[in-house]
């Protein structure tokens, strides 16, 4: 007899495969992927019923750590590859993982128009500013001017603002995360993951290995003491703590333009205060499963993977004559 | 009097109705019984560059075009300065007659390389550079041509109709030329009006206006024109035929082949197929199955159309992509990607005119090697080409198949000359349409599931994504039996060994007869050997050929990737000249088929400029070889 996955239960190690890691020690995407298993475990979903894709890079190999479906697909293309999945069966939960570079440089395409989509689907990106995986090169979340310890040079090209590039694309959910508060973060994918529409998760990823100026220790403010208290002045502080409020609530009277305008300040906010948490949810907006659906009206009960293509004799169980009349040369 | 024998053609700049006007007359002629091949050339613009259509009517099936024109109708001038000269002796003429004064040096559409070449023809000839004097230069050889004043049909329209607008109405021009045409033939005029209504199903209103024009027009050519050497007459037909363009053909086979998730990105001549689909995105089934769907979706770019359409795979569901030259250049990456991860997914590829953007709008077979070779490092694919439009509705299902029992991405070659051509074939059957979704598992709870697992035919039972207790991971990098990623040495070799044992597996499994197809005399010393859509002109050479008393073979291949070798060796038999003959430059086909079958071409047949090979060409080309009066390769050049 079939074990129901649902009439076992579940641990956290459940979510969690015997594969060697071979991330480098105190690597922050070791927060990132507990915080993934954990939100995977506490939403009880089925292991069957997730898939993470991912990209290339340090990032792309987090699927093989987690047990449940894991696609380890191109270098910027876990997006598209996961719409695919996603549109074909709309019943999976779907979250993409990949680096700064792979979602903001090599794939800022399929990053922005994705947007446009607003697929359900859970987008969670790896930023420490670097390309570790390939020693070291500025990424697009590099600043100006920087000059991490791998460079030659200081960085050439300013940086890119995720929080930004993904409110004016279309995103609905967008939030901030940072990878050593796991149990911030973990809240965060799972507010993501039951958002509906696509969710933006910018992951402040220290990568102790080449990039020496956004540390742990940088962002937790070691470098600047309160003369006061005699203690380090975090720079990452949560905007949930400040009041801030994420949520759209319709779409007319200027509401939307306001929190636009909110978010793109909040997202502004470098250096001394860096903020963590949701930026923005919008609800509102259509998904595109549900503009699919104004197409397809049975879309969600009967999406292409539960379509039946053959007779139970094998045959195709198309019923092609209305189509074909159109084509007649037969008058009448 | 030439009956039922006819080669059409109506040009004009695009978006002056050359197209409608086509389809209108194919349409006429198609319910009559009659059959029809039509070929349309068209520039990479929107309104104003020269577009004809080229449409061969015969009461015996008809696969490809002449060179050859018995009836040229135009509404502008360009048209008749381009292609008087293939306008045959006895063939007609219809033209603007208050187009008489213009030059060929006002038209600037006629770019310099057209206005140098015509100009050269008309000079050696003594003719001037008017409409005026290439009409004077039909006349004189044996073109009956009509002169037609269109705006004063307008005008005595518009007074008959008593609606003063209808004399302003030059949209209407293109269906007057066309009635013209048809009633010279003394074509029965119900089938012209109902063309016209089927053409303008969407505006009964225009439809009306036409009908009553063409109607108008039918009177005004019976009362004034002398008749001409041609006719068409209605024929009885039993059997049931459809009138279809090759991309209409490929989008209902994957409708019936079970393909339920399409993606594009916009590109010419392959966004037809999808934007088609679009349009019929829920459609029949059987009885008491309700209605199925398909999911297009048109993407950013085509690294996102081959992505998500794999995506699409891997949840289990039939899943393509349609696409041309460069996107298909774009698609390489995520191809290898298929591969390495065994994700059946096909790729419609409609080729064009390359390199680069090259050609967009016209014809060319340019892209087999690539197909053959896209992407970097070696992973199985399967290449597989048709030759006609009543084929590629066929293949597209076997394409599906072979991607999901071999696991494996499948390009399926198609071009540009079928994407657009229109013709008379069997209504498809449907009830031939096999699906084979090979070893797929909807349920496993059989210990361990490994999505890799090494079997004896390298091919792995495949889970979709949301199986119970089938949970596996994929990688682009090598992988072990799971799909976890993996450097080891003798994984590799074995995990390399696994993905290419299915390409000899498919080559054992595919029937012959889907592999390749031979045609004429089996003893045949000369051999043609061809892929795609050079058929219909070759199987008609032959033909004609054959009735000059040659004796030739053709085989044709549509398997083209893993290539059936043995197959291919067995048909060529004792022949003793082999004839590639194919749409590049480099002969790409032959260099296949010497590399495989380890025997030298020994004369080719090619042609690269954009247009599709007609029947004149092939014939001529082939007698020459038969005469042994060719040269090793000959070039054809013949375009409009």
């Amino acid at each position: 007899m079939a074990i129901k996955i649902d009439e076992i239960k579940l641990t956290l190690n459940d979510y969690k495969t015997d594969v060697h890691n071979d991330w480098c020690p105190g690597c922050g995407d070791f927060g990132i992927l507990q915080s993934v298993q954990m939100a995977l475990f506490e939403l009880r979903v089925p292991r069957h019923k997730a898939v993470i894709f991912s990209g290339i890079g340090c990032s792309g190999k987090t699927p093989h750590f987690v047990n449940v479906y894991g696609i380890h697909t191109l270098h910027g293309r876990a997006l598209p590859f996961a719409i695919g999945a996603r549109l074909a069966n709309p019943e999976l939960n779907v979250i993409i993982v990949g680096g700064d570079g792979d979602g903001l440089g090599i794939g800022v395409g399929h990053f922005v128009s994705s947007g446009r989509r607003n697929v359900n689907l859970t987008y969670i990106v790896y930023n420490n500013a670097v390309y570790g995986l390939t020693k070291g090169q500025a990424s697009p979340t590099l600043k100006l001017g920087m000059k991490t310890k791998s460079l030659p040079k200081p960085n050439i090209n300013d940086a890119v603002n995720p929080i930004a590039l993904a409110l004016v694309s279309g995103y609905t959910f967008i939030a901030r995360g940072y990878s050593y508060d796991v149990k911030h973060l973990k809240e965060i994918i799972k507010k993501a993951i039951l958002h509906k529409g696509l969710s933006f998760i910018d992951v402040l990823q220290p990568c102790p290995t080449y990039n020496d100026i956004n540390t742990k220790d940088w962002y937790m403010g070691k470098d600047r003491v309160d003369p006061k208290t005699g203690k380090p002045m975090p720079r990452i502080y949560k905007l949930e703590e400040e009041g801030y409020d994420p949520y759209v609530y319709n779409l007319d009277d200027g509401e939307l333009e306001k929190k636009w305008i909110q978010v793109i300040e909040k997202s502004l906010e470098w250096g001394d205060r860096i903020p963590v948490g949701i930026f923005y949810v919008n609800e509102m907006t259509s998904s595109y499963e549900e503009r699919i659906r104004d197409v397809i009206s049975d879309y969600f009960e009967n999406p292409p993977v539960k379509q039946r293509i053959s007779t139970d004799g094998g045959l195709s169980n198309v019923n092609l004559e209305r189509m074909l009349a159109e084509f007649s040369t037969r008058l009448g | 009097m030439k009956i039922d024998q006819l080669s059409w053609m109506i040009g004009g700049p695009q978006g002056s109705g050359v197209d409608s006007g086509a389809n209108i007359f194919s349409r006429a002629v198609a319910y009559g019984g009659l059959y029809v091949y039509g070929k349309r050339e068209y520039h990479s613009n929107i309104k104003g560059e020269h577009s004809n259509y080229v449409v061969r009517v015969d009461s015996k099936p008809v696969l490809s075009h002449l060179d050859e024109i018995d009836f040229l109708v135009t509404f502008d001038p360009e048209t008749l300065f381009r292609h008087i000269h293939k306008v045959v002796s006895g063939g007609v003429l219809i033209y603007d007659v208050n187009q008489e004064n213009i030059s060929i040096d006002k038209i600037p559409t006629i770019d310099k390389a057209a206005n140098k070449r015509i100009k050269a023809f008309l000079s050696e000839r003594g003719v001037g550079f008017s409409v005026g004097d290439v009409v004077n230069y039909a006349k004189q050889n044996g073109i009956l041509t009509y002169g037609v004043s269109y705006s004063k049909l307008l005008e005595e329209l518009a007074e008959r109709l008593n609606n003063p607008q209808i004399a302003r109405m030059d949209v209407m021009i293109n269906v007057m030329a066309v009635a013209i045409s048809l009633a010279l033939l003394q074509y029965d005029f119900k089938f012209v009006q109902e063309a016209i209504k089927y053409v303008f199903k969407a505006k009964k209103k225009v439809a009306d206006l036409n009908i009553e024009s063409a109607r108008f027009v039918y009177e005004y050519v019976l009362k004034n024109f002398v008749q001409t050497n041609y006719k068409l007459e209605a024929v009885d037909r039993n059997d049931d035929y459809i009138l279809i363009q090759g991309y209409q053909a490929s989008a209902l086979g994957k409708i019936a082949g079970g393909c339920r998730f399409q993606t594009y990105y916009p590109i010419t001549p392959a966004s037809d197929e999808s934007v088609y689909l679009e349009d019929n995105a829920v459609f029949d089934l059987v009885d008491g199955e309700g209605k199925g769907s398909i999911v297009v979706v048109q993407t950013e770019d085509e690294i996102s159309a081959i992505t998500m359409a794999i995506g699409a795979g891997l949840a289990g569901v039939r899943a393509s992509t349609a696409t041309s030259g460069p996107g298909f250049s774009l698609m390489a990456e995520g191809l290898g990607w298929a591969g390495m991860n065994e994700v059946p997914v096909v790729v419609t590829l409609y080729q064009r005119g390359g390199p680069s953007t090259g050609l967009p709008t016209r014809h060319s077979q340019e892209d087999l090697l690539f197909a053959v070779h896209t992407g970097h490092g070696e992973f199985p694919r399967i290449v597989y080409a048709s030759g006609d439009i009543e084929e590629i509705f066929y293949d597209v299902v076997k394409t599906f198949n072979y991607a999901e029992r071999y696991q494996l991405p499948v390009i399926h070659l198609i071009d540009k000359a079928m994407a657009n051509a229109i013709m008379t074939v069997k209504k498809f059957d449907i009830s031939k349409i096999v699906i084979d979704r090979g070893d797929l598992v909807e349920s496993f709870n059989d210990g361990v599931y490994k999505r890799f697992k090494f079997t004896e035919t390298g091919i792995s039972p495949r889970a979709r994504l949301g199986v119970e207790n089938a949970v596996f991971w994929n990688t682009g990098d090598e992988h072990d039996e799971f799909g976890h990623i993996t450097e080891d040495h003798e994984v590799r070799t074995m995990m390399v060994d696994k993905r290419m044992k299915k390409l000899e597996v498919a080559l054992n499994e595919i029937p012959n007869d889907d592999k390749a197809v031979i045609y004429g005399d089996e003893d045949a010393e000369y051999v043609v050997l061809s892929w795609g859509s050079t058929k219909g002109a070759i199987l008609e050479a032959m033909e004609k050929l054959k009735g000059d008393g040659y004796k030739l073979k053709f085989i044709q291949v549509k398997l083209l990737h893993p290539f059936p070798r043995d197959l291919v060796i067995d048909m060529l038999g004792s022949s003793k000249y082999l004839i590639d003959v194919e749409q590049n430059k480099m002969g790409q086909f032959g260099m296949i088929l010497k590399r495989e079958i380890l025997r030298d071409i020994d004369y080719y047949v090619l042609k690269y400029n954009g247009r599709p090979m007609s029947l004149s060409e092939v014939y001529l080309a082939l007698k020459l070889i038969l005469d042994k009066k060719a040269n090793k390769i000959q070039v054809l050049n013949h375009g409009d």
